[in-house]
């Protein structure tokens, strides 16, 4: 984005920030309430931060406390991270989980897309759109509640499909090394409408003069699809895929929580780094340890996010976030 | 165009059949809910129960259950939430693209900075605490949802993308900064501020990690967190009915869950309309161009 406001300056006489306060007076006055916000909640946050050193006293709440009356242990909180065994755990869930979630998503909604885009009837398109849209908009919990009503032990579809066919049923909710498919499915399930929609915009905004020419010569419909189609929407496809991997270390909570909840037998392929933290602040209490795996977290983060931008720009520079 | 019938027919058919696996399962839940507790201990879930019911809906609408006061938690902190969030991030979006202000491409960097670099949930914790954000209605509309950086930069694309003679032209004609702000950009923008309007809406109503982090009382839960609480406790089901006065037979727990989790999506059927012409528009844009 600084490279967008770079282009929309205009070479301007340089004006000092109090003379252009008072002259856009108004402005910055509208401004002002996101910019306490911001500043209450994300720049105050960093000198927190220092906690990652230290070993939380309760009553040193106050940044001034943190900064001068901390009780500094150095890296201790990184090495029992570090040597516990859930770092590697959590680390490779959260990798792995999101991960899958790229490659399937990705293939899913961009498949979707290019059907969708084969087709000419409308109502047809127009009622199927609505309802693959729907489950985007509810929230985690209710797809929890769909989730039961496939997969309860006692009373679930699945389970009742299985004695059908002769089978035992299952404990789905004790099974951890189905889940990550699980989890594949309810995202896919959740996710790949819009996504497919983004797509689809993709490819209605192209030129569509290319593929009239193939089919005067001659290409049939898979061709144009694979041939041109794919490639023209492939830098879309990319940046999309840049910008997920720039979330890479940030696990969906949000769905992880809902999904599976404080269930232990699963934690072996669901646990992830943010539901880690937030058992070990809630149930734990431990502060120093759940800021230590957060700073951790956010500098890896930040790495896969700058790293993840420089290749979008690289490949396709008008793609690039920022 | 007879030779792709065949081509079009499967196409439609993988369509359709995706389609159906978004919608069935919610189909399912719908009909659970409607289902009389003791068929669904004899059958299971079925997409055909032997006997319908509407008692589990009859729970939670007798006065006084704690899923109404929840639903009136939820309503109260979207309507309010998303009022303000729409004005903070309106006017922020604004500033950014005024051209006449010099600093805006620093503010824009001073709004970037924490996209990029989070402090984790620890520090944001902390501060809510110091704030005293905990355990009432503020707790559940200030932190995390108030605003967005995203949907500000998305106000502030389509703002710049109006053509600067609006501006020019007013000024000339002797209007100031407010009067160009509220007369001429806020109006043109009614449709974008719909757009974050709705991403702001949902993502209220949708939300329960505030009530997880922040809320201990029971009054505040919003309907999303109790539908959380209600997976795992029975308890609070028992407690539902005793509220109803009802004679303590089997507690109608599974049609019960789902009826709770069924009327969580009401508001989301009754912006439908909407959301699809907004919301999408917005997800689009925000995607493809940032």
């Amino acid at each position: 984005m600084s490279q967008a406001i770079k282009k929309v300056t205009k070479p301007q006489k340089r004006v000092s920030f109090l003379s252009d306060i008072k002259r856009n007076n108004f402005s910055y006055m509208i401004a002002l309430p996101a910019i306490i916000y911001m500043f209450i909640f994300s720049y105050m946050a960093y000198p927190y931060l220092l906690l990652a050193f230290q070993r939380y006293d309760y009553r040193n709440n106050t940044i001034k406390d943190i900064i001068f009356h901390g009780n500094w242990v150095g890296l201790d909180n990184f090495k029992f991270f570090f040597s516990s065994q859930n770092v590697f755990r959590v680390t490779y869930n959260t990798l792995f989980l999101n991960i899958l979630f790229i490659i399937t998503g990705t293939v899913m909604s961009v498949l979707l897309a290019l059907l969708l885009n084969e087709l000419r009837c409308k109502w047809f398109i127009k009622s199927t759109q609505s309802i693959m849209l729907f489950p985007n908009y509810i929230s985690w919990i209710m797809v929890s509640y769909i989730l039961l009503s496939l997969f309860s032990t006692e009373y679930g579809i699945a389970n009742q499909m299985l004695t059908a066919l002769g089978k035992n049923p299952v404990n789905w909710y004790a099974e951890p090394k189905i889940w990550p498919a699980i989890l594949v499915i309810m995202r896919i399930w959740k996710g790949a409408g819009m996504n497919a929609i983004i797509y689809l915009a993709a490819i209605t905004g192209m030129d569509s003069s290319l593929n009239e020419a193939a089919a005067i010569d001659g290409a049939n419909r898979f061709q144009i699809m694979t041939k041109i189609t794919l490639p023209l929407i492939t830098p879309t496809i990319v940046v999309m895929t840049l910008l997920s991997l720039g979330k890479i270390m940030y696990g969906d909570f949000g769905m992880i929580y809902a999904l599976v909840g404080d269930n232990g037998l699963l934690y072996s392929t669901t646990d992830i780094i943010d539901t880690y933290v937030f058992r070990a602040l809630r149930q734990v209490g431990d502060v120093s340890q759940s800021t230590a795996i957060g700073l951790f977290q956010s500098v890896i983060g930040f790495v896969m996010v700058y790293g993840s931008n420089w290749l979008a720009r690289k490949f396709y520079p008008d793609g690039a976030l920022y | 165009m007879k030779k792709y019938s065949w081509a079009n027919f499967f196409i439609g058919l993988f369509i359709l059949l995706f389609t159906l696996v978004c919608f069935l399962p919610m189909l399912l839940t719908v009909i659970v809910s409607f289902t009389d507790e003791m068929t669904i201990m004899q059958n299971g879930y079925s997409f055909f129960p032997e006997k319908w019911s509407l008692y589990a809906y009859s729970l939670i609408f007798k006065g006084g259950s704690s899923v109404v006061r929840g639903y009136m938690v939820s309503v109260v902190v979207t309507v309010i939430g998303t009022v303000l969030a729409i004005v903070i991030t309106g006017l922020t979006g604004y500033t950014l693209a005024n051209k006449n202000v010099y600093y805006r491409g620093a503010l824009g960097l001073y709004f970037f900075i924490p996209m990029v670099f989070g402090s984790g949930i620890v520090p944001w914790y902390l501060i809510c605490t110091a704030l005293h954000l905990r355990n009432n209605i503020f707790a559940l509309i200030v932190p995390n949802l108030l605003f967005n950086v995203f949907n500000m930069f998305l106000v502030r694309n389509f703002m710049s993308g109006l053509p600067d003679s609006l501006r020019e032209s007013a000024t000339i004609d002797g209007a100031n900064d407010m009067i160009i702000a509220l007369k001429i950009y806020f109006p043109l923008a009614l449709p974008v501020l719909a757009t974050v309007g709705l991403f702001y809406a949902l993502g209220y109503w949708n939300d329960w990690w505030n009530a997880i982090m922040l809320v201990e009382d029971k009054n505040l839960y919003p309907v999303q967190y109790l539908l959380l609480q209600l997976k795992s406790q029975i308890s609070m089901i028992r407690d539902l009915q005793l509220a109803s006065g009802a004679a303590i037979q089997t507690p109608p727990s599974e049609s019960l869950k789902m009826a709770t989790s069924v009327i969580t999506v009401g508001p989301i059927v009754l912006l439908y309309p909407f959301l699809q012409k907004y919301y999408v528009k917005g997800m689009v844009v925000g995607s493809v161009k940032g």
